[in-house]
């Protein structure tokens, strides 16, 4: 496509002509390279408008109050900064309660019962001479196995780790068996189960299972 | 006809509306050519000149373009989801069942938006291996490889984020699971958990938390980056070229 004109940027004169020394031929300065006006404040702006550099000369002393300057600037706002990450941990949080009743021990036979599992997230388990309650939590990952009960066990869906009826992990990448809650006698004969305090068996460590407070005997 | 749509391009470009918005005359030499580039703030992240051999299919397999193309896909189609999704439960199940049933054309951005989500990751992890195998992480192009890591990683943290987002069992258990493994860090994991989440269980402030990150601080943080890689490119003097590339008929 051969348009009309051609060639047709032309360094703007005005521009620097006024400033060159020799008046007049604006070539031999600098700045004429540039089309248009140079960007102001730029080193060839100021050649062509005829300055020096500009700023505080680069004294000894201009160098202290300059890193003074900026070392209490950065320290402010850094420690501004670590103050305000607190904005993002919340004071108050609406998460279900974590401790609650679940009826009375005469209410439990031998065996699993999963009726709390969808409300609370745990099974309450009767033993012959115990009952306890397992925190339905895979302690693998944390995914909430299911009871299986035609094998007699718990399976977790996600990377398949299954314990025993008591919660005792035999097969998948668990690392050890589920924990239990807290569970205690209320005053008017109801079980009071604390999720927020778990008593666990880490592998290699003293289980807690039989510790006070880990189980009602029965 | 031709000379007729020259003509009126002319007058075109003689108004002062296209002189105010172009300031610069038609681009027939190179050196009003380079001003054309310089001059758009779209264009001035591209080079002046290219060798023809970065053009060639095997300098790149274009994957960093194919990157970006799907990058600008998903900013498109997200955009559009956000007309009809509330981060919060339980709308935020029912509001990707209403797109995919209810609303015209939602199941055709949906299933867009993940497919090239999938893609996205697929495309940048092959650039980033072609990249290496081609020895175009070396010097000048060490800081662009870095800027790639960073991208890569925010890659996948938006492709996390966004899988929380339908809030159905797949998503719930897998952000489960994800969060359980950052607590395994040593000694921070679980503040860091419990940051992320903003809670202790993948709830209501878990949803939220991962939308905005999702919506607008991931992508804007992509955004920056992918400038900054594409000016990268340029400056460093354009794509690795091998002199295996001379010879070779492509
Ligand atoms: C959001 C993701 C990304 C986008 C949109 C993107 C885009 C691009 C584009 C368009 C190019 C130029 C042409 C090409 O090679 O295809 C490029 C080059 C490059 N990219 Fe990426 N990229 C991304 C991620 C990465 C990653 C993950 C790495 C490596 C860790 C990386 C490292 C590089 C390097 C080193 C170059 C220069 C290659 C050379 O000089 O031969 N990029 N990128
Ligand atoms: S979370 Fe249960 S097996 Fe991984």
């Amino acid at each position: 496509m051969a348009a009309p004109e051609s060639e047709t940027v032309k360094p703007k004169p005005e521009a620097t002509k006024s400033t060159a020394a020799d008046g007049g031929n604006a070539n031999k300065a600098d700045a004429t390279k540039y089309v248009g006006t140079p960007a102001v404040g730029t080193s060839k702006a100021a050649a062509a408008g005829g300055l020096g550099t500009v700023g505080p000369e680069p004294s000894a002393a201009n160098e202290r109050r300059r890193r003074l300057v900026w070392c209490s600037v950065t320290a402010f706002l850094g420690a501004w900064v670590i103050a305000f990450l607190r904005f993002f941990l919340s004071r108050t949080l609406f998460e279900p309660p974590t401790i609650f009743k679940i009826g009375y021990p005469s209410d439990y036979a031998l065996g699993v019962d999963s009726k709390f599992q969808q409300r609370y997230r745990i099974w309450v388990d009767r033993t012959p001479d115990r009952i306890f309650v397992i925190y339905a939590r895979c302690t693998h990952l944390g995914c909430t196995p299911d009871w299986k009960a035609s094998e007699n066990k718990f399976k977790c869906p996600c990377h398949g780790s299954g314990y025993d009826s008591e919660g005792i992990n035999f097969e998948g990448p668990a690392p050890r068996p589920m924990d239990r809650a807290n569970v205690q006698l209320a005053p008017d004969g109801q079980i009071i189960v604390d999720t927020s305090r778990l008593f666990s068996w880490p592998k290699g460590q003293p289980s807690r299972f039989n510790d006070p407070g880990s189980y009602l005997p029965v | 006809m031709a000379s007729c749509f020259q003509s009126a391009l002319h007058n075109l470009r003689e108004t002062k509306v296209w002189k105010s918005v172009f300031r610069r005359g038609p681009a027939n030499t190179n050196r009003t050519r380079s001003l054309a580039i310089f001059g758009n703030l779209f264009l001035h992240w591209m080079p002046v000149k290219v060798r023809e051999k970065s053009l060639r299919v095997r300098a790149s397999y274009y994957l960093g373009s194919i990157s970006f193309i799907l990058f600008i896909v998903l900013f498109v189609t997200g955009i559009l989801l956000m007309f009809y999704y509330h981060p919060a439960a339980p709308n935020a199940y029912r509001d990707m069942k209403d797109l995919q049933f209810v609303v015209a054309n939602g199941v055709f951005l949906r299933n867009l938006h993940r497919l090239a989500a999938h893609l996205m990751v697929f495309a940048v992890f092959w650039h980033m291996f072609h990249v290496f195998y081609r020895g175009g992480y070396k010097p000048p192009h060490e800081f662009n490889w870095v800027v790639g890591v960073v991208l890569l990683l925010l890659t996948l943290f938006l492709s996390y984020t966004g899988y929380l987002l339908p809030w159905d069992q797949l998503a719930f258990w897998a952000v489960t699971v994800g969060t359980n493994i950052i607590s395994a860090m040593p000694f921070i994991g679980h503040k860091v958990r419990f940051l992320l989440l903003g809670g202790n269980i993948v709830g209501e402030n878990a949803l939220l938390r991962f939308y905005v990150l999702h919506v607008v601080i991931l992508p804007l943080a992509a955004f920056v980056l992918i400038g900054i890689h594409f000016w990268r490119v340029q400056k460093d003097g354009g794509l690795t070229v091998k002199p295996k590339d001379e010879d070779g008929k492509e």
